[in-house]
Protein backbone atom coordinates (compact mmCIF):
# COMPACT_ATOMS: atom_id res chain seq x y z
CA UNK A 1 0.00 0.00 0.00
CA UNK A 2 2.98 2.24 0.53
CA UNK A 3 3.80 3.93 -2.56
CA UNK A 4 7.47 3.88 -4.41
CA UNK A 5 9.94 5.95 -2.84
CA UNK A 6 10.74 7.61 -5.99
CA UNK A 7 6.16 8.39 -6.45
CA UNK A 8 6.39 10.07 -3.08
CA UNK A 9 9.16 11.96 -3.72
CA UNK A 10 7.40 13.54 -6.51
CA UNK A 11 4.28 14.01 -4.45
CA UNK A 12 6.03 16.03 -2.17
CA UNK A 13 7.09 18.32 -4.85
CA UNK A 14 3.31 18.76 -6.48
CA UNK A 15 2.28 19.69 -3.12
CA UNK A 16 5.30 21.82 -2.07
CA UNK A 17 4.41 23.37 -5.41
CA UNK A 18 0.43 23.89 -4.61
CA UNK A 19 1.14 25.92 -1.58
CA UNK A 20 3.92 28.14 -3.38
CA UNK A 21 0.72 28.96 -5.55
CA UNK A 22 -1.85 29.28 -3.22
CA UNK A 23 0.60 31.71 -1.31
CA UNK A 24 1.33 33.53 -4.32
CA UNK A 25 -2.39 34.27 -5.05
CA UNK A 26 -3.03 35.42 -1.30
CA UNK A 27 -0.12 38.11 -2.49
CA UNK A 28 -1.50 38.99 -4.64
CA UNK A 29 -4.79 39.46 -3.56
CA UNK A 30 -3.19 41.41 -0.31
CA UNK A 31 -1.46 44.04 -2.20
CA UNK A 32 -4.71 44.29 -4.51
CA UNK A 33 -6.31 44.99 -0.91
CA UNK A 34 -4.14 47.77 -0.22
CA UNK A 35 -4.20 49.10 -3.52
CA UNK A 36 -8.20 48.99 -3.18
CA UNK A 37 -7.83 52.35 -0.98
CA UNK A 38 -6.56 54.16 -4.32
CA UNK A 39 -8.86 53.74 -7.65
CA UNK A 40 -7.35 53.77 -10.78
CA UNK A 41 -8.83 53.50 -14.10
CA UNK A 42 -6.85 54.58 -17.07
CA UNK A 43 -7.50 54.35 -20.88
CA UNK A 44 -11.44 54.30 -20.29
CA UNK A 45 -14.08 56.89 -21.44
CA UNK A 46 -16.78 56.36 -19.05
CA UNK A 47 -16.29 54.68 -16.21
CA UNK A 48 -18.04 54.17 -12.73
CA UNK A 49 -16.29 54.59 -9.26
CA UNK A 50 -18.53 53.10 -5.78
CA UNK A 51 -17.74 55.68 -3.13
CA UNK A 52 -18.59 55.03 0.89
CA UNK A 53 -18.66 57.31 3.52
CA UNK A 54 -18.35 55.82 6.89
CA UNK A 55 -17.45 57.26 10.06
CA UNK A 56 -17.04 60.35 7.84
CA UNK A 57 -14.04 59.39 5.72
CA UNK A 58 -14.11 58.62 1.79
CA UNK A 59 -13.26 55.13 0.88
CA UNK A 60 -11.22 55.29 -1.51
CA UNK A 61 -9.36 57.73 -0.27
CA UNK A 62 -8.05 59.08 -3.46
CA UNK A 63 -8.28 58.31 -7.45
CA UNK A 64 -6.46 58.50 -10.50
CA UNK A 65 -7.85 59.12 -13.82
CA UNK A 66 -6.92 59.44 -17.27
CA UNK A 67 -7.76 63.19 -18.85
CA UNK A 68 -10.80 62.72 -20.72
CA UNK A 69 -12.40 60.01 -18.74
CA UNK A 70 -16.08 60.47 -17.67
CA UNK A 71 -16.37 59.29 -14.17
CA UNK A 72 -19.87 58.35 -12.50
CA UNK A 73 -19.61 58.50 -8.48
CA UNK A 74 -21.93 55.84 -7.13
CA UNK A 75 -21.69 57.60 -3.39
CA UNK A 76 -23.25 55.81 -0.27
CA UNK A 77 -23.52 57.23 2.99
CA UNK A 78 -23.46 54.84 5.56
CA UNK A 79 -23.64 57.82 8.41
CA UNK A 80 -26.50 59.34 10.44
CA UNK A 81 -25.80 62.24 9.72
CA UNK A 82 -25.26 64.20 5.98
CA UNK A 83 -22.44 64.50 3.79
CA UNK A 84 -21.34 65.99 0.10
CA UNK A 85 -19.45 64.97 -2.65
CA UNK A 86 -17.86 68.08 -3.90
CA UNK A 87 -15.22 67.30 -7.47
CA UNK A 88 -13.25 70.48 -8.09
CA UNK A 89 -9.52 72.02 -8.04
CA UNK A 90 -8.71 73.95 -5.47
CA UNK A 91 -10.03 76.73 -6.39
CA UNK A 92 -13.87 75.08 -6.38
CA UNK A 93 -12.66 73.69 -2.98
CA UNK A 94 -11.86 77.28 -1.23
CA UNK A 95 -14.84 78.70 -2.13
CA UNK A 96 -17.35 75.94 -1.20
CA UNK A 97 -15.31 75.82 2.22
CA UNK A 98 -15.87 79.28 2.83
CA UNK A 99 -19.00 80.41 1.26
CA UNK A 100 -22.48 79.28 2.80
CA UNK A 101 -24.39 77.25 -0.12
CA UNK A 102 -27.41 75.40 -0.26
CA UNK A 103 -27.72 71.43 -0.57
CA UNK A 104 -26.38 70.22 -3.64
CA UNK A 105 -29.30 68.68 -6.02
CA UNK A 106 -26.55 67.04 -8.80
CA UNK A 107 -27.87 69.96 -11.41
CA UNK A 108 -24.04 70.57 -11.09
CA UNK A 109 -21.63 67.86 -12.28
CA UNK A 110 -19.72 66.90 -9.80
CA UNK A 111 -21.31 68.03 -6.98
CA UNK A 112 -23.81 65.94 -4.53
CA UNK A 113 -25.13 65.97 -1.15
CA UNK A 114 -25.93 62.64 0.40
CA UNK A 115 -28.07 62.21 3.10
CA UNK A 116 -27.44 59.95 6.17
CA UNK A 117 -27.74 56.10 4.71
CA UNK A 118 -28.85 57.14 1.12
CA UNK A 119 -26.75 56.81 -1.88
CA UNK A 120 -26.52 59.48 -4.65
CA UNK A 121 -24.66 60.11 -8.12
CA UNK A 122 -22.60 62.78 -10.05
CA UNK A 123 -20.83 62.19 -12.82
CA UNK A 124 -17.92 64.55 -13.86
CA UNK A 125 -15.77 64.66 -16.99
CA UNK A 126 -12.12 65.12 -16.46
CA UNK A 127 -11.72 66.98 -19.51
CA UNK A 128 -10.47 70.83 -18.94
CA UNK A 129 -7.01 70.92 -19.68
CA UNK A 130 -6.26 73.11 -17.20
CA UNK A 131 -6.51 70.67 -14.48
CA UNK A 132 -3.28 70.41 -13.18
CA UNK A 133 -2.56 66.58 -11.74
CA UNK A 134 -1.94 67.75 -8.21
CA UNK A 135 -5.18 70.77 -8.23
CA UNK A 136 -8.02 68.45 -8.14
CA UNK A 137 -9.62 67.12 -5.07
CA UNK A 138 -13.25 65.61 -3.61
CA UNK A 139 -14.73 66.84 -0.24
CA UNK A 140 -16.74 67.42 1.92
CA UNK A 141 -17.66 71.43 2.82
CA UNK A 142 -20.05 70.93 5.42
CA UNK A 143 -18.89 73.18 9.00
CA UNK A 144 -16.17 71.27 10.14
CA UNK A 145 -16.09 67.92 8.06
CA UNK A 146 -13.22 68.96 5.76
CA UNK A 147 -10.80 69.83 8.66
CA UNK A 148 -12.26 66.65 10.24
CA UNK A 149 -10.33 65.23 6.95
CA UNK A 150 -12.97 64.46 4.42
CA UNK A 151 -11.17 65.12 0.72
CA UNK A 152 -9.16 63.58 -0.78
CA UNK A 153 -6.47 64.17 -4.31
CA UNK A 154 -8.03 63.17 -7.67
CA UNK A 155 -4.62 62.59 -10.14
CA UNK A 156 -5.40 63.60 -13.75
CA UNK A 157 -2.74 61.92 -16.21
CA UNK A 158 -2.28 62.50 -19.59
CA UNK B 1 -33.85 67.31 74.41
CA UNK B 2 -31.49 65.24 71.50
CA UNK B 3 -34.05 65.57 69.04
CA UNK B 4 -33.84 69.28 69.18
CA UNK B 5 -30.19 69.04 69.68
CA UNK B 6 -30.12 66.70 66.21
CA UNK B 7 -32.66 69.46 64.39
CA UNK B 8 -30.13 72.45 65.44
CA UNK B 9 -27.07 70.32 63.90
CA UNK B 10 -28.64 69.48 60.62
CA UNK B 11 -30.15 73.34 60.49
CA UNK B 12 -26.75 73.96 60.98
CA UNK B 13 -24.93 71.46 58.90
CA UNK B 14 -27.33 72.20 55.83
CA UNK B 15 -26.55 76.25 56.65
CA UNK B 16 -22.87 75.90 56.53
CA UNK B 17 -22.96 74.26 53.13
CA UNK B 18 -25.13 76.29 51.31
CA UNK B 19 -23.04 79.03 52.79
CA UNK B 20 -19.48 77.66 51.57
CA UNK B 21 -21.49 76.57 48.12
CA UNK B 22 -22.33 80.44 47.86
CA UNK B 23 -19.06 81.16 48.88
CA UNK B 24 -17.56 79.82 45.89
CA UNK B 25 -19.05 82.10 43.86
CA UNK B 26 -20.57 81.33 40.39
CA UNK B 27 -18.56 77.84 40.63
CA UNK B 28 -17.07 75.71 37.60
CA UNK B 29 -19.20 75.03 34.70
CA UNK B 30 -21.41 71.76 35.15
CA UNK B 31 -21.84 69.04 32.08
CA UNK B 32 -21.52 66.29 30.96
CA UNK B 33 -22.09 64.61 27.24
CA UNK B 34 -20.83 65.95 24.19
CA UNK B 35 -22.53 69.59 22.78
CA UNK B 36 -24.06 70.30 19.80
CA UNK B 37 -25.17 72.84 18.30
CA UNK B 38 -25.81 74.68 15.09
CA UNK B 39 -22.79 76.96 14.81
CA UNK B 40 -20.56 75.65 17.47
CA UNK B 41 -19.77 78.69 19.36
CA UNK B 42 -20.47 76.64 22.78
CA UNK B 43 -17.89 76.77 25.15
CA UNK B 44 -16.81 74.71 27.86
CA UNK B 45 -15.41 75.70 31.06
CA UNK B 46 -14.58 72.72 32.68
CA UNK B 47 -17.38 69.75 33.56
CA UNK B 48 -17.73 67.47 36.54
CA UNK B 49 -19.10 64.92 37.20
CA UNK B 50 -20.43 62.36 40.24
CA UNK B 51 -20.33 58.39 39.80
CA UNK B 52 -21.82 56.54 42.55
CA UNK B 53 -23.06 53.43 43.16
CA UNK B 54 -24.30 52.02 46.10
CA UNK B 55 -26.68 49.04 46.50
CA UNK B 56 -26.07 48.23 42.34
CA UNK B 57 -27.56 51.16 41.62
CA UNK B 58 -25.32 53.77 39.80
CA UNK B 59 -26.50 57.46 40.67
CA UNK B 60 -24.91 59.47 37.40
CA UNK B 61 -25.21 63.54 38.73
CA UNK B 62 -23.92 65.75 36.25
CA UNK B 63 -24.94 69.91 35.23
CA UNK B 64 -25.75 71.06 31.60
CA UNK B 65 -24.78 74.28 31.60
CA UNK B 66 -24.77 76.04 28.10
CA UNK B 67 -21.70 78.71 27.90
CA UNK B 68 -23.07 80.43 24.45
CA UNK B 69 -24.72 79.34 21.15
CA UNK B 70 -28.21 79.91 19.67
CA UNK B 71 -31.55 79.74 21.02
CA UNK B 72 -31.33 76.14 21.11
CA UNK B 73 -28.51 73.64 21.26
CA UNK B 74 -28.27 70.39 23.18
CA UNK B 75 -25.91 67.12 24.26
CA UNK B 76 -26.17 63.82 23.93
CA UNK B 77 -25.09 61.25 26.86
CA UNK B 78 -24.74 57.57 26.06
CA UNK B 79 -25.92 55.31 29.34
CA UNK B 80 -24.81 52.20 30.11
CA UNK B 81 -28.88 51.31 30.77
CA UNK B 82 -32.44 52.60 30.97
CA UNK B 83 -32.34 55.12 33.61
CA UNK B 84 -34.92 54.04 36.51
CA UNK B 85 -35.59 57.64 37.43
CA UNK B 86 -34.50 60.40 35.80
CA UNK B 87 -34.86 63.87 38.37
CA UNK B 88 -33.27 67.10 38.71
CA UNK B 89 -30.54 67.01 40.42
CA UNK B 90 -29.74 68.44 44.02
CA UNK B 91 -28.85 71.95 44.98
CA UNK B 92 -25.50 71.44 46.04
CA UNK B 93 -24.16 67.74 45.41
CA UNK B 94 -21.43 68.69 42.64
CA UNK B 95 -20.58 72.35 44.17
CA UNK B 96 -20.15 70.17 47.63
CA UNK B 97 -17.50 67.29 46.09
CA UNK B 98 -15.68 70.52 44.25
CA UNK B 99 -15.65 72.00 47.95
CA UNK B 100 -13.81 69.34 49.38
CA UNK B 101 -10.98 69.03 46.78
CA UNK B 102 -11.07 72.65 46.42
CA UNK B 103 -11.35 74.06 49.95
CA UNK B 104 -11.91 77.96 49.24
CA UNK B 105 -9.23 80.26 50.63
CA UNK B 106 -10.92 82.45 53.62
CA UNK B 107 -12.17 85.04 52.24
CA UNK B 108 -14.05 88.24 53.65
CA UNK B 109 -17.48 89.82 53.29
CA UNK B 110 -16.59 91.09 49.49
CA UNK B 111 -16.57 87.33 48.64
CA UNK B 112 -18.37 87.29 45.02
CA UNK B 113 -21.87 85.72 45.46
CA UNK B 114 -23.46 83.23 43.34
CA UNK B 115 -26.59 84.72 41.59
CA UNK B 116 -29.04 82.61 41.75
CA UNK B 117 -29.52 78.95 40.32
CA UNK B 118 -25.70 77.30 40.17
CA UNK B 119 -24.13 78.14 37.43
CA UNK B 120 -31.54 51.04 11.91
CA UNK B 121 -34.57 52.92 14.41
CA UNK B 122 -34.14 54.54 17.33
CA UNK B 123 -37.59 54.25 19.38
CA UNK B 124 -37.80 56.91 22.64
CA UNK B 125 -38.06 55.33 25.70
CA UNK B 126 -38.58 58.49 28.13
CA UNK B 127 -39.16 61.81 28.08
CA UNK B 128 -39.00 64.69 30.78
CA UNK B 129 -38.91 68.07 30.97
CA UNK B 130 -36.65 69.33 33.99
CA UNK B 131 -36.19 73.50 34.26
CA UNK B 132 -35.23 74.18 30.59
CA UNK B 133 -34.15 71.13 29.70
CA UNK B 134 -36.39 68.80 27.60
CA UNK B 135 -34.53 65.06 28.11
CA UNK B 136 -35.57 62.23 25.64
CA UNK B 137 -33.96 58.75 26.22
CA UNK B 138 -33.62 57.05 22.74
CA UNK B 139 -32.86 53.65 22.49
CA UNK B 140 -31.10 51.77 19.36
CA UNK B 141 -28.01 51.55 17.13
CA UNK B 142 -25.49 54.62 16.27
CA UNK B 143 -27.07 54.99 12.76
CA UNK B 144 -30.60 55.12 14.45
CA UNK B 145 -29.99 57.52 17.49
CA UNK B 146 -27.68 59.50 15.03
CA UNK B 147 -30.50 59.79 12.61
CA UNK B 148 -33.27 60.59 15.29
CA UNK B 149 -30.90 63.49 16.45
CA UNK B 150 -30.74 64.94 13.08
CA UNK B 151 -34.37 64.50 12.71
CA UNK B 152 -34.93 66.50 15.93
CA UNK B 153 -32.36 69.30 15.00
CA UNK B 154 -29.19 68.17 16.42
CA UNK B 155 -26.64 69.24 14.00
CA UNK B 156 -24.00 66.65 14.84
CA UNK B 157 -20.11 67.12 14.33
CA UNK B 158 -18.43 64.82 11.63
CA UNK B 159 -16.97 62.40 14.75
CA UNK B 160 -20.36 62.08 16.01
CA UNK B 161 -20.92 58.92 13.32
CA UNK B 162 -17.69 57.01 15.05
CA UNK B 163 -18.42 58.09 18.81
CA UNK B 164 -21.78 57.16 18.61
CA UNK B 165 -21.00 53.67 17.20
CA UNK B 166 -18.35 53.17 20.14
CA UNK B 167 -20.93 53.58 22.48
CA UNK B 168 -23.66 52.19 20.74
CA UNK B 169 -21.13 48.60 20.78
CA UNK B 170 -22.32 48.56 24.50
CA UNK B 171 -25.28 50.19 25.47
CA UNK B 172 -28.21 51.01 22.86
CA UNK B 173 -29.28 54.05 25.59
CA UNK B 174 -28.19 57.27 25.12
CA UNK B 175 -29.77 60.15 26.63
CA UNK B 176 -30.65 63.81 24.13
CA UNK B 177 -30.42 66.76 26.28
CA UNK B 178 -32.51 69.87 24.72
CA UNK B 179 -31.77 73.18 26.26
CA UNK B 180 -34.78 75.89 25.53
CA UNK B 181 -33.60 79.44 25.95
CA UNK B 182 -36.76 80.35 25.75
CA UNK B 183 -38.28 78.58 28.55
CA UNK B 184 -35.08 79.37 30.57
CA UNK B 185 -35.96 82.85 29.81
CA UNK B 186 -39.49 82.35 31.49
CA UNK B 187 -38.31 80.80 34.53
CA UNK B 188 -35.93 83.61 34.91
CA UNK B 189 -32.39 81.49 34.07
CA UNK B 190 -29.53 82.32 31.88
CA UNK B 191 -27.84 81.14 29.80
CA UNK B 192 -24.74 79.60 31.38
CA UNK B 193 -26.63 78.85 34.58
CA UNK B 194 -26.47 74.89 35.00
CA UNK B 195 -29.20 72.70 35.40
CA UNK B 196 -28.23 69.64 37.62
CA UNK B 197 -29.62 66.74 36.19
CA UNK B 198 -29.34 63.04 38.30
CA UNK B 199 -30.49 60.06 36.66
CA UNK B 200 -30.33 56.21 38.39
CA UNK B 201 -29.54 53.28 36.62
CA UNK B 202 -29.10 49.49 37.59
CA UNK B 203 -25.67 48.52 36.44
CA UNK B 204 -22.97 45.30 37.27
CA UNK B 205 -20.47 47.96 37.81
CA UNK B 206 -20.07 51.63 37.61
CA UNK B 207 -19.11 53.24 34.72
CA UNK B 208 -18.07 56.90 33.46
CA UNK B 209 -18.38 58.02 30.24
CA UNK B 210 -15.54 60.53 29.05
CA UNK B 211 -14.66 60.09 25.33
CA UNK B 212 -17.96 62.14 24.30
CA UNK B 213 -16.64 65.09 25.96
CA UNK B 214 -14.20 65.55 23.31
CA UNK B 215 -17.10 65.08 20.83
CA UNK B 216 -16.78 67.90 17.92
CA UNK B 217 -13.27 69.37 19.27
CA UNK B 218 -10.28 69.58 17.53
CA UNK B 219 -7.77 66.61 18.39
CA UNK B 220 -5.73 69.52 19.76
CA UNK B 221 -7.84 70.66 22.00
CA UNK B 222 -8.05 70.77 25.85
CA UNK B 223 -10.79 69.15 27.73
CA UNK B 224 -11.24 69.40 31.29
CA UNK B 225 -13.08 67.40 33.93
CA UNK B 226 -13.72 66.79 37.76
CA UNK B 227 -15.15 63.24 38.07
CA UNK B 228 -16.09 62.39 41.99
CA UNK B 229 -16.49 58.97 42.42
CA UNK B 230 -18.67 57.47 45.57
CA UNK B 231 -18.16 54.12 45.91
CA UNK B 232 -18.76 51.22 48.78
CA UNK B 233 -15.05 50.51 48.83
CA UNK B 234 -12.02 51.86 46.45
CA UNK B 235 -12.34 51.12 42.92
CA UNK B 236 -10.50 49.61 40.38
CA UNK B 237 -10.00 51.07 37.16
CA UNK B 238 -9.53 51.17 33.99
CA UNK B 239 -7.92 52.83 32.06
CA UNK B 240 -5.50 53.47 34.59
CA UNK B 241 -4.90 56.90 35.87
CA UNK B 242 -1.93 58.63 36.90
CA UNK B 243 -1.31 58.06 40.17
CA UNK B 244 -3.02 54.94 40.39
CA UNK B 245 -0.53 51.58 40.91
CA UNK B 246 -2.83 49.03 38.45
CA UNK B 247 -2.54 46.65 35.63
CA UNK B 248 -3.71 47.77 32.59
CA UNK B 249 -3.39 50.54 29.64
CA UNK B 250 -2.81 53.99 31.58
CA UNK B 251 -5.64 56.93 30.96
CA UNK B 252 -3.88 59.50 28.96
CA UNK B 253 -4.79 62.63 30.89
CA UNK B 254 -6.40 61.41 33.56
CA UNK B 255 -5.14 61.69 37.28
CA UNK B 256 -6.57 60.47 40.33
CA UNK B 257 -5.83 63.23 42.66
CA UNK B 258 -7.78 61.88 45.87
CA UNK B 259 -8.49 58.29 47.40
CA UNK B 260 -10.05 58.39 50.41
CA UNK B 261 -12.78 57.19 53.15
CA UNK B 262 -15.59 59.60 52.61
CA UNK B 263 -16.05 61.75 55.59
CA UNK B 264 -18.99 61.02 57.69
CA UNK B 265 -19.01 65.11 57.22
CA UNK B 266 -19.03 64.94 53.47
CA UNK B 267 -21.73 62.20 53.72
CA UNK B 268 -23.82 63.84 55.84
CA UNK B 269 -24.30 67.29 54.06
CA UNK B 270 -24.18 64.92 50.53
CA UNK B 271 -27.32 62.92 52.00
CA UNK B 272 -29.10 66.08 53.05
CA UNK B 273 -29.13 67.32 49.29
CA UNK B 274 -32.51 66.87 47.26
CA UNK B 275 -32.98 63.00 46.37
CA UNK B 276 -29.47 62.01 47.73
CA UNK B 277 -31.25 60.36 50.82
CA UNK B 278 -30.01 57.01 49.69
CA UNK B 279 -26.49 58.13 50.69
CA UNK B 280 -24.93 55.96 54.06
CA UNK B 281 -23.93 58.05 56.20
CA UNK B 282 -20.35 56.29 56.53
CA UNK B 283 -18.59 53.44 54.95
CA UNK B 284 -18.16 55.71 51.69
CA UNK B 285 -15.16 56.00 49.78
CA UNK B 286 -14.46 58.98 47.81
CA UNK B 287 -12.10 58.99 44.65
CA UNK B 288 -11.30 62.55 42.67
CA UNK B 289 -10.24 62.24 38.99
CA UNK B 290 -9.12 65.47 37.18
CA UNK B 291 -8.99 65.42 33.80
CA UNK B 292 -6.59 67.24 31.55
CA UNK B 293 -6.85 66.09 28.16
CA UNK B 294 -6.74 66.60 24.28
CA UNK B 295 -9.59 65.81 22.82
CA UNK B 296 -7.48 63.72 20.18
CA UNK B 297 -6.21 61.60 23.70
CA UNK B 298 -9.58 60.94 24.93
CA UNK B 299 -10.69 57.31 23.11
CA UNK B 300 -11.68 55.70 26.17
CA UNK B 301 -14.02 55.25 28.86
CA UNK B 302 -13.61 55.22 32.58
CA UNK B 303 -14.64 51.05 33.70
CA UNK B 304 -14.45 50.86 37.32
CA UNK B 305 -14.87 47.81 39.79
CA UNK B 306 -15.64 47.82 43.06
CA UNK B 307 -15.81 44.24 44.35
CA UNK B 308 -12.09 43.70 43.90
CA UNK B 309 -11.94 42.53 40.48
CA UNK B 310 -10.76 43.86 37.01
CA UNK B 311 -12.44 46.51 35.26
CA UNK B 312 -14.07 45.19 31.99
CA UNK B 313 -11.98 46.84 28.88
CA UNK B 314 -15.17 46.92 26.95
CA UNK B 315 -16.66 49.07 29.57
CA UNK B 316 -13.63 51.36 29.37
CA UNK B 317 -13.96 51.08 25.16
CA UNK B 318 -10.46 49.69 25.12
CA UNK B 319 -11.04 46.02 23.64
CA UNK B 320 -10.42 44.85 20.13
CA UNK B 321 -13.89 45.59 18.33
CA UNK B 322 -13.50 49.38 19.12
CA UNK B 323 -10.44 50.46 16.95
CA UNK B 324 -11.37 53.05 15.21
CA UNK B 325 -11.40 51.02 11.87
CA UNK B 326 -13.47 48.48 11.26
CA UNK B 327 -11.01 46.09 9.70
CA UNK B 328 -7.51 45.68 9.64
CA UNK B 329 -5.24 49.16 8.37
CA UNK B 330 -3.84 48.81 5.23
CA UNK B 331 -0.16 48.50 7.14
CA UNK B 332 -1.38 45.17 7.87
CA UNK B 333 -2.20 43.78 4.57
CA UNK B 334 0.82 44.82 3.24
CA UNK B 335 2.79 43.37 5.78
CA UNK B 336 1.07 39.97 5.32
CA UNK B 337 1.65 40.62 1.29
CA UNK B 338 4.90 40.52 2.07
CA UNK B 339 5.25 37.47 3.87
CA UNK B 340 3.41 35.30 1.42
CA UNK B 341 5.30 36.77 -0.90
CA UNK B 342 8.50 35.53 0.87
CA UNK B 343 7.07 32.23 1.22
CA UNK B 344 6.25 31.66 -2.30
CA UNK B 345 9.51 32.81 -3.52
CA UNK B 346 11.45 31.02 -0.73
CA UNK B 347 9.25 27.97 -1.99
CA UNK B 348 9.52 27.88 -5.17
CA UNK B 349 13.52 28.63 -4.83
CA UNK B 350 13.64 25.36 -2.64
CA UNK B 351 12.10 23.33 -4.93
CA UNK B 352 13.89 24.98 -8.35
CA UNK B 353 17.25 24.41 -5.98
CA UNK B 354 15.93 20.94 -5.20
CA UNK B 355 15.45 19.93 -8.92
CA UNK B 356 18.57 21.38 -9.90
CA UNK B 357 20.93 19.38 -7.47
CA UNK B 358 18.54 16.35 -8.49
CA UNK B 359 19.01 16.81 -12.46
CA UNK B 360 22.46 15.22 -12.54
CA UNK B 361 21.65 12.45 -10.50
Amino acid sequence: MTPPRGRRAGGRGTRRRRPALVLAAVALLAVSGTACSRASAEGRSHLTVEVTIHHSAFQPSSFSFRRGTSVTFVIRNTDPIEHEFIVGDQAVQYYMEHTAHPRHDGSVPGQISVPPGATRTTTYTFTDVTHRTSDMQFACHLPGHFRYGMHGPITVTA
Amino acid sequence: MRTRRRVRRRALVTGVTLALVLAIGAGPAFACGGLVSPNGTIQLVRTTTMAAYHDGLEHYVTGFDFEGGGAEFGSIVPLPANPIRIVRGGDWTLQRLELEVNPPEPVGVSAPLATGAVSGEAAVIQEKDIDSLHLTVVKGGAFGVGKWATDHGFLLPPDAPAVLDFYAKRSPYFMAVQFDAKRAQARGESIGDAVPIHLVMRTRQPWVPLRILGLGARSNAPIRADVFLLTDRAPNMLPVPAGVIGSGPAAPGLRQERSEAASSFLLQQLGSDRGMGWVPRSGMWLTFLSLDARAGQLTYDLALNVDGGAPSRVDAGIGPSFGRRAGPPALVWAVAAAVALFMAMTAVAVRQGRVGTRSPA
